[in-house]
C-alpha cells in the first residue's frame, strides 16, 4: 500500500519504513517553536521537572508576536521570563521585537523549517509550515516542554484527506479564497484529526506565500496538519536560506485517502467567512454594501509581501473611506523593511491607514485595534469566533487582502474591481 | 454536590478563555477569565468538582493550554463532551483535566443538574438515577493519565528528582 506525504514524513521520523493511520509513533522532532503567550507555560513545565538543557538549542525558537510590544505589565513580565530563559540557555533563535515578527511567517523566511521536517509549534497555526512540505502541527505548552527536553514526541498517524484544485484561478482570486472555499465545504470540524493534503494545478501555480496561506487555515477545519508536496519553487525558496538539510516527500500514486474533494479553480469566487465561524462562507457579491467600521490587513494568514502588494495596488492614489479606519501590520520586521523599500508603506500611509510594527495585534483581540460591541470588521486573518477580535458581539468577516483593501476604500464590502484595475503583472516573490 | 454546566457544539478556546486573559500562567488567575463571554457568571458561581458538558468539537481553535488550566483553576476536574478538538484533548490529558467522551450523557444533561463521575470506571450519573458509560481513554492517553501527566513521564525518562 502506498503512503501519503504525512505518513511518509512520520514514518521517517520514527525510524520506520512505513506508517498507517492509527499507528502511534514516537517521533524525533526537527524543530520546536513557542511564542510570548505559550513559551512561559512551557518554561514552567520544563523547570518543574528539573531539566537542565534543551535537547538541542539550535532546534528551538521563541518568537515574540502576540502581546508585543508589551501591552501591559503582565505581558511585560511574561516576556521577561522568556528572555531570561533564552539568555540562560543561550538560544540562537530567540526573536525579540524589531528582529522577528509573527512566527508562522518568520520561521519559513529564516529557513528554520523546510520540506520533510517534523515541526511542533505551541500555536495552533503551526500547520502553516506544511506549505513548504513539512509535517507541522500545533501543540500545547506541555507537549512542547516535553519535546524541549527529550527531542521526541508521540503522534498518532492521521488519516489523510486529499483536496484537489484543478485549473486556474480567476482574476483577483487568491489562496485565501481557495482555503475559505475548502473550509466552507469540508466544514469547521470536517477534517478533525486528519491531514489535509492539497494538490492540483491551481495549488502548484501558487507562490510559496500562497501555499503557506493555504496550509495556515487547515486548523480551521480541525485538521492536524496541512501539507503540499515540495517542488522546484519550494526548493528554490529554500536554497540559500535553509539552516538545515531538507528532504522532499510526495505521495505515492496508490496512497490511501479517507476523503477526497475536487474543485475547479475557475468556480471559486472571492470568498468571505461571515460571523461567527470560518466555515460560514459566501461570495463577495452577496455582501456588497455591508457597512464596515474597521479593516485589518495583517496576521499570519495574509501579511506577506504578496498580500501587501495586492492591498497597495488597490489603495494606490486612493483614500480610506471617511467613516472607516484601516490597520495594516506587516507580518515580520523583514516584510516591513521590504514594504518600505518598495514604497508600499508610503501607499498605505498616504491612503490614511494606520501602519504598525509586526505583531498579531487585533487578530486575537489583544491590542492595536480591538473591536467594540457594535463594530463590524473585515479582516485578512483566520478566525472570527465570538470575541476573537474584541467584544463577543463584534462582527468579523474574514477575507483576502484584495477584498479587504477595496472595502477600506469603499467603506463597505465591495469587489476589488469596482475600486481598482485588475493586476496584470505577476506578484510572485 | 457537583453541578452540570452545559454548553453547545464547537465551543472554542476563545470562549473558554479570551486572549486578553492569557497574561499569566497561574491557574487561579486564569480562572477569572473562564467562559467570561459565554457565561459571565461562571467564574463566580462555579464550585469545586462541577462538571462541564459540551457538544461536538469541544475546545476547537487555538492551542492555548490556558484553556484546560483555567478550568482546573476553577475547580473543574472533568469535562464530558460528545467529541473534542485534537489539541485541547491532548492538552487536557497532559495537564490532568479528565476529558470523557459520552454523547449520550451530553444529550441527557441539563444546566444545574446534579452529576457524579467515577473516574476509574468512566460512569457518569445524572440526577442521581440516570447512568451513562463514557468511552474508554485511548491507550496512549491512559499511560499519561496514570503517570500523573506528561511531564511526570518525562521526569521519569530523564531520571531527575527520582
Ligand atoms: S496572527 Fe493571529 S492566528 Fe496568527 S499566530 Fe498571531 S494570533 Fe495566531
Amino acid at each position: 500500500m502506498g503512503m501519503t506525504i504525512t505518513e511518509k514524513i512520520l514514518a521517517s521520523h520514527a525510524g520506520r519504513e512505513t506508517a498507517q493511520p492509527g499507528d502511534v509513533l514516537t517521533c524525533d522532532v526537527d524543530f520546536l517553536m513557542a511564542n510570548d503567550i505559550t513559551a512561559p507555560m512551557a518554561i514552567d513545565a520544563f523547570n518543574r521537572v528539573g531539566a537542565q538543557h534543551l535537547f538541542d538549542k539550535e532546534r528551538v525558537a521563541f518568537v515574540f508576536s502576540h502581546f508585543v510590544p508589551a501591552k501591559d505589565v503582565a505581558s511585560a513580565e511574561q516576556c521577561e521570563k522568556v528572555r531570561e530563559f533564552a539568555r540562560a540557555h543561550d538560544m540562537p533563535w530567540f526573536f525579540d521585537i524589531g528582529r522577528g515578527g509573527i512566527e508562522h511567517i518568520l520561521l519559513p523566511q529564516e529557513g528554520l523549517v523546510g520540506p520533510g521536517d517534523l515541526v511542533l509549534g505551541a500555536d495552533s497555526h503551526s500547520c502553516t509550515y506544511g506549505g513548504l512540505g513539512a509535517f507541522a502541527t500545533g501543540v500545547g505548552s506541555t507537549d512542547l516542554a516535553a519535546a524541549m527536553v527529550t527531542g521526541k514526541t508521540w503522534l498518532k498517524v492521521p488519516e489523510s484527506m486529499r483536496l484537489r484544485f484543478t485549473g486556474k484561478l480567476a482574476p483577483w482570486v487568491s489562496a485565501k479564497d481557495m482555503i475559505l472555499h475548502a473550509i466552507g465545504h469540508v466544514g469547521f470540524s470536517g477534517a478533525t484529526y486528519m491531514a489535509m493534503e492539497f494538490e492540483g494545478e491551481a495549488v502548484e501555480n501558487l507562490s510559496v506565500e500562497g501555499r503557506l496561506t493555504l496550509c495556515n487555515m487547515a486548523i480551521e477545519a480541525g485538521a492536524k496538519n496541512g501539507v503540499i508536496a515540495a517542488d522546484a519553487p519550494i526548493e528554490a525558496f529554500m536554497a540559500g536560506r535553509a539552516k538545515r538539510p531538507w528532504k522532499s516527500f510526495s505521495a505515492d500514486k496508490d496512497a490511501n485517502y479517507a476523503q477526497e474533494w475536487t474543485w475547479r479553480a475557475e468556480d471559486i469566487g472571492l470568498t468571505l467567512a461571515k460571523p461567527f465561524a470560518p466555515d460560514n462562507i459566501c461570495r463577495v457579491e452577496e455582501l456588497v454594501g455591508t457597512k464596515v467600521d474597521q479593516v485589518f490587513i495583517g496576521s499570519c494568514t495574509n501579511a506577506r509581501m504578496e498580500d501587501l502588494r495586492i492591498a497597495a495596488h488597490v489603495m494606490r492614489g486612493r483614500r480610506v473611506a471617511k467613516d472607516l479606519r484601516c490597520i495594516v501590520i506587516p507580518a515580520t520586521h523583514e516584510v516591513y523593511r521590504s514594504a518600505i523599500k518598495e514604497g508600499l508603506i508610503e501607499v498605505f500611509v498616504d491612503a490614511g491607514c494606520a501602519v504598525s510594527e509586526s505583531t498579531c495585534g487585533p487578530c486575537l483581540g489583544g491590542h492595536n485595534g480591538v473591536l467594540g460591541s457594535k463594530e463590524v470588521c473585515v479582516s485578512t486573518s483566520n478566525r472570527n469566533f465570538p470575541g476573537r477580535m474584541g467584544h463577543p458581539k463584534a462582527q468579523v468577516y474574514l477575507a483576502s487582502p484584495a477584498v479587504a483593501a477595496a472595502t477600506a476604500i469603499a467603506g463597505e464590502i465591495t469587489h476589488p474591481s469596482s475600486v481598482a484595475d485588475e493586476i496584470k503583472e505577476t506578484l510572485d516573490v | 454536590m457537583s453541578r452540570a454546566w452545559c454548553f453547545g457544539d464547537d465551543v472554542d478556546t476563545d470562549q473558554i478563555i479570551p486572549a486578553k486573559y492569557l497574561v499569566t500562567t497561574d491557574p487561579q488567575e486564569l480562572a477569572a477569565g473562564a467562559f467570561i463571554g459565554a457565561r459571565p457568571e461562571f467564574s463566580e458561581e462555579v464550585r469545586e468538582g462541577d462538571v462541564i458538558f459540551g457538544g461536538e468539537n469541544f475546545g476547537c481553535g487555538s492551542s492555548r493550554e490556558h484553556a484546560p488550566i483555567c478550568l482546573l483553576g476553577s475547580g473543574v476536574r472533568v469535562v464530558v463532551a460528545a467529541s473534542y478538538a485534537r489539541i485541547f484533548y491532548r492538552n487536557s490529558i497532559n495537564t490532568g483535566l479528565m476529558v470523557l467522551e459520552c454523547p449520550e450523557a451530553v444529550a441527557a444533561a441539563a444546566d444545574g443538574d446534579d452529576v457524579s463521575v467515577d473516574l476509574k470506571s468512566g460512569e457518569i450519573r445524572i440526577r442521581g438515577s440516570e447512568l451513562f458509560q463514557a468511552r474508554p481513554l485511548a491507550e496512549e492517553a491512559l499511560k499519561i493519565v496514570e503517570a500523573g501527566g506528561l511531564m511526570a513521564l518525562v521526569k521519569k525518562q530523564i531520571g531527575v528528582g527520582s
